[in-house]
Formats: C-alpha cells, sequence, structure tokens
C-alpha cells in the first residue's frame, strides 16, 4: 500500500471535522452528496432533510504556510420539501440525491439540486452593501412624518455585514415518473441531462416548461424488466456523448447526433462474465453505482459493489484496470444481503489535478482514483504506481497536521496488531461519497452524518 | 484436511449462496431479477383505501382501529393506515448540524 516513503506519494492529514459528535444520528441530518464547486472554493453537501449547506475556503493566509485556508459555513438553505403526489399515491423524499455547481459566470454562484422528481438552480449571491438615507423612511424602516421632511438627499449604499443569500431561480419538474438518480451538466454550459431509472431527459438551463427525452428503456410489458439506468454523465469536452450505466453492470454511450431518441447506443462497455462464477449476488453485485469521466474525457471510471473499473472509450469488451475496494466482502455475501448493505450505492471520484496536466497524448503525471467502503474507511488507488491505502475518517484522527495512519482488514487468518477483522467493521457506518478539490490536493469525506476535511501535509 | 480442500475449490459467492439459499428456500429462481427492480421502481408507494377506511371506521365505532406497530413503513393485510399512522412529513425548519 502507499506508505510513509516515495517523494511523490501524499502523505494525507485531517484538517476538519463538521457535524454532530453524538452518536444518535437523526433522519435528517444523513449526508447524501458532497461536491466541490469549479474552481475549489466552495463546497457543497446535500442532506436527506432537503437541506444544503454551502463552505467556502477561508483566503489564504500568508503567514500560515503549514495548511490550506479552512472551509467554513458561507451559506444554508433548505432546497426540497418531502410532498405527496396524491394522483400517484406517491410520497416525495425531500432527500438530495445530487448537486452539481455551474461553472461560474458573473458574481453570483449557480448550482442544480435534485431531489427524486423535481431539479431546481438556486443562486447564491452575496450583498455587501445597502442603501441608506431614504427620505421618506428611518434606518429601522418606519415611515417618517411626511411633515417633518425638509430637506432632500439621495440615498447612498454604505457597507453592511455579508449576507449570502440563496434563491430559486429555475424549477424543473414533473419530468420523472420514475426516481432521479443522475444530473449533469453539459460542457456546452446551456444544457443538462437528468436520469432516472428508466428514462434519461435532456434540459436547457433556461427553459423550465419542456424537456426533451433522450433515453427510454421503459419495456412496453414492465413484467420484461430486466435492467434499470442507475447513473449518467455528460462527456466533458464532447457536448453531444454522454453516458449511461445500468443495473446489469453494462455502460452505454449514446451520441446525440446520431438521433433524437438515443435508445441505440454508440458504444456499450461490458466485461464478459465467468458463467461457472455465476452466482444469485453476481447481477446484483455487477450493478453500476457510479459513473465519471476523467477530467481529459479519455476513460471513465465505474464502481460497482466490490470494485472500481476504468475504462478506456476506444475498447469497449474489457476495462483496463481493475481495482478491489474490499473483496474480503465477498465471503459476507449472504449476510450483507441480509441486512441490505449489498445494495448500498457507494460514488467514487478522480484526483483534481487529474485535470490540469493531462492532455490526449500524456497522461497525467498523477492519477489517482477514491472511493468509500464500511467502517469509516476510504480508499485510494494510485494508477501510476499502482499503490493503494486505506484511511479512516474518525474523530480520533483529529490532529491537524498529523499523517494519517493507514488501515489494513485481516480477511482471514491470524490478525495481526493494528489490523482489523472483517466481521469486526461496522457496516452502519458507510462513505458513500467522497469528493476531491479540483486544483489542489484537498478532499472532502462524508461519514454518515460528518464531513471530514483531509489535506496532504505542506512542507 | 479434506474439509478444507472442498472448501477452497467452492467458490466464495457459491458457498455464500448455498448459505442463501438454505436459509430462504423459497428464493426466487430468477437471480437478482426484477424483484430488486420493481421494488426500487416502487419506492415512496403509499397504499390506502378510502373504502376500506371507512368501512372499517364504521364496524369498529368506538373502538381504536388496529396499529401499525413498530414498522410503520410495512403494509401488512390486516392493518388500514389511519391519519395517525402517517409518518409525520413536515419539513426540517431546524438547520443543519454541519452548519453548526
Amino acid at each position: 500500500f502507499l506508505g510513509a516513503g516515495g517523494g511523490n506519494d501524499i502523505q494525507w492529514c485531517f484538517s476538519q471535522v463538521k457535524g454532530a459528535v453524538d452518536d444518535d444520528v437523526a433522519e435528517a441530518d444523513i449526508i447524501s452528496t458532497v461536491e466541490f464547486n469549479h474552481s475549489g472554493e466552495l463546497l457543497a453537501t446535500g442532506d436527506k432533510g432537503g437541506r444544503v449547506v454551502i463552505f467556502q475556503q477561508e483566503q489564504e493566509n500568508k503567514t500560515q504556510s503549514h495548511s490550506r485556508g479552512e472551509y467554513n459555513v458561507y451559506s444554508t438553505f433548505q432546497s426540497h420539501e418531502p410532498e405527496f403526489d396524491y394522483l400517484k399515491s406517491l410520497e416525495i423524499e425531500e432527500k438530495i440525491n445530487k448537486i452539481r455547481w455551474l461553472p461560474q459566470k458573473n458574481a453570483a454562484q449557480f448550482l442544480l439540486s435534485t431531489n427524486d422528481k423535481t431539479i431546481k438552480l438556486w443562486k447564491i449571491s452575496e450583498r455587501d452593501k445597502r442603501p441608506e438615507g431614504y427620505n421618506l423612511k428611518e434606518e429601522d424602516g418606519r415611515y417618517r412624518d411626511p411633515t417633518t421632511v425638509t430637506t432632500l438627499r439621495v440615498p447612498v449604499f454604505r457597507p453592511m455585514d455579508l449576507m449570502v443569500e440563496a434563491s430559486p431561480r429555475r424549477i424543473f419538474a414533473n419530468a420523472h415518473t420514475y426516481h432521479i438518480n443522475s444530473i449533469s451538466i453539459n460542457s456546452d454550459y446551456e444544457t443538462y441531462l437528468s436520469a432516472d431509472d428508466l428514462r434519461i431527459n435532456l434540459w436547457h438551463l433556461e427553459i423550465t416548461d419542456r424537456s426533451f427525452n433522450i433515453v427510454d428503456i421503459k419495456p412496453a410489458n414492465m413484467e420484461e424488466l430486466t435492467e434499470v439506468i442507475t447513473a449518467a454523465e455528460f462527456h466533458p469536452n464532447s457536448c453531444s456523448t454522454f453516458v449511461y450505466s445500468s443495473s446489469k453492470g453494462t455502460i452505454r454511450l449514446c451520441d446525440m447526433r446520431a438521433s433524437a431518441l438515443c435508445d441505440r447506443h454508440s458504444k456499450l462497455f461490458e466485461e464478459p462474465e465467468d458463467p461457472s462464477n455465476r452466482s444469485f449476488f453476481s447481477e446484483i453485485i455487477s450493478s453500476i453505482s457510479d459513473v465519471k469521466f476523467s477530467h481529459s474525457g479519455r476513460y471513465m471510471m465505474t464502481r460497482d459493489y466490490l470494485s472500481v473499473k476504468i475504462w478506456d472509450l476506444n475498447m469497449e469488451n474489457r476495462p483496463v484496470e481493475t481495482y478491489q475496494v474490499h473483496e474480503y466482502l465477498r465471503s459476507k455475501l449472504c449476510s450483507l444481503y441480509e441486512n441490505d448493505c449489498i445494495f448500498d450505492k457507494f460514488e467514487c471520484c478522480w484526483n483534481g489535478s487529474d485535470r490540469q496536466l493531462t492532455s490526449f497524448f500524456f497522461p497525467p503525471l498523477c492519477s489517482i482514483v477514491m472511493t468509500g467502503s464500511y467502517n469509516n474507511f476510504f480508499r485510494m488507488f494510485d494508477r501510476n504506481t499502482k499503490r493503494d491505502i486505506t484511511l479512516e475518517a474518525s474523530r480520533e484522527n483529529n490532529k491537524p497536521r498529523t499523517v494519517l495512519k493507514p488501515r489494513k482488514v485481516c480477511a482471514s487468518g491470524k490478525r495481526k496488531k493494528d489490523e482489523i477483522s472483517v466481521d469486526s467493521l461496522d457496516f452502519n457506518k458507510k462513505i458513500l461519497h467522497t469528493a476531491w478539490h479540483p486544483k489542489e490536493n484537498i478532499i472532502a469525506v462524508a461519514t454518515t452524518n460528518n464531513l471530514y476535511i483531509f489535506q496532504d501535509k505542506m512542507n | 484436511q479434506d474439509a478444507q480442500e472442498k472448501d477452497k475449490s467452492i467458490p466464495p459467492e457459491r458457498a455464500e449462496e448455498a448459505k442463501l439459499k438454505a436459509k430462504y428456500p423459497n428464493l426466487g429462481q430468477k437471480p437478482g431479477g426484477s424483484d430488486f427492480l420493481m421494488k426500487r421502481l416502487q419506492k415512496g408507494q403509499k397504499y390506502f383505501d378510502s373504502g376500506d377506511y371507512n368501512m372499517a371506521k364504521a364496524k369498529m365505532k368506538n373502538k381504536q382501529l388496529p396499529s401499525t406497530g413498530p414498522d410503520k413503513n410495512l403494509v401488512t393485510g390486516d392493518h388500514i393506515p389511519t391519519p395517525q399512522d402517517l409518518p409525520q412529513r413536515k419539513s426540517s425548519l431546524v438547520t443543519s448540524k454541519l452548519a453548526g
């Protein structure tokens, strides 16, 4: 695993933890999504209670050269509320499934947040001045007696304490019969897609009363249903290309120039299965829970229950790399099925600097992928060195600037000191959501109800 | 020695499958098939029949309707949901603890 040695290995240190300390977790506080904005200055979280909290990185303090700016609360608002669809007798959760930031075009910040049925475009803007010196009103808002007004003055803007306001600018509703699992903004920055279990829709950010259906896998007879859409994403550079993953472990790449309804894929990515290995669990654990393009757009990464796979867009018949996240769980599938953990949807992410140093011909100097596991463990795989590491998000490790100690799970046999046996893992402590700063080695890791921020040790 | 060797030749997934089938012999023939998918698609679906509810109310008169018991989300044949059973779906007016 990634050890302390090696000049280029990242040494992760605890930076901050947000959230309540107590073990009694309220449903509403369960974190359901984490996302950095394009500059990394803002970090948004969504939770089961429909709330969004945005943190802002402090400006770097020139005197504090040993650490990057801390993230402090910038804005928080209620994005979605619980609803009941009386016509369909359907309860609609307020849980925020995904947040995606728009690139910044002016002083305000924009993000899309979605629950199972409705996507909203939120504008987050700052107000740091207010007009003062009205003629007809006092400073506290009371109206002045007009007979006391003897002079006329022009109100002026004066500084005030910074106020950050969030307002919903667009509501994209009533376009999804099934539950939305993904939203993805197109590289044209004008359109975006939303995907539910059976359909994918294309929207224009300015238009809320119409969306185009671009994928529909609903069978004529629902008895024939064999697979559902689990995730979808637009290609980072090619505005007509997107991919969607399925519960059967396949990924389809579609080109919107080919036809209005992209029911026929342009490429189908699928790893052949060894039929002798097939079991009751095979399909369930092959279901893809997340798909993410690399920043270059040359590769994509998928996460299934036990592994992370890297696919080259030019090769459909198998992934180019496979990384085992927690292979020791393969001999625990029976109990993981019984406690429903086998259906947990883990996400995955690429390191940020994968973006800047990449061109089509030269691989990035540093390419690392990260994903979560149980017991509040999370894993990183360095694609160049082929080394991997397991770290833990825990308040016990919270001494800033102390390098995190790697963890090891003992699959079988004699447990060494400092190792943890599979049977001692806490399956209620799952890390489903992680995010990597787009430029720096700063990561955000969400446990059930806490948000951890780790940074690499700066020398 | 022999038992150990036998274990080694069975892939762990198959051994787990055998365990599961031993516990639940009636588990569907289709491996991981459309049962899961239909359950996924039906998430959030609530069942309420106003006819049943009113009939039960009329029959019971002063008595209480049978209550849900601990798991309010479980839909069983005997129980008819009442407005009292519906979980409070008020939105969180409390600020997130992440912001605290």
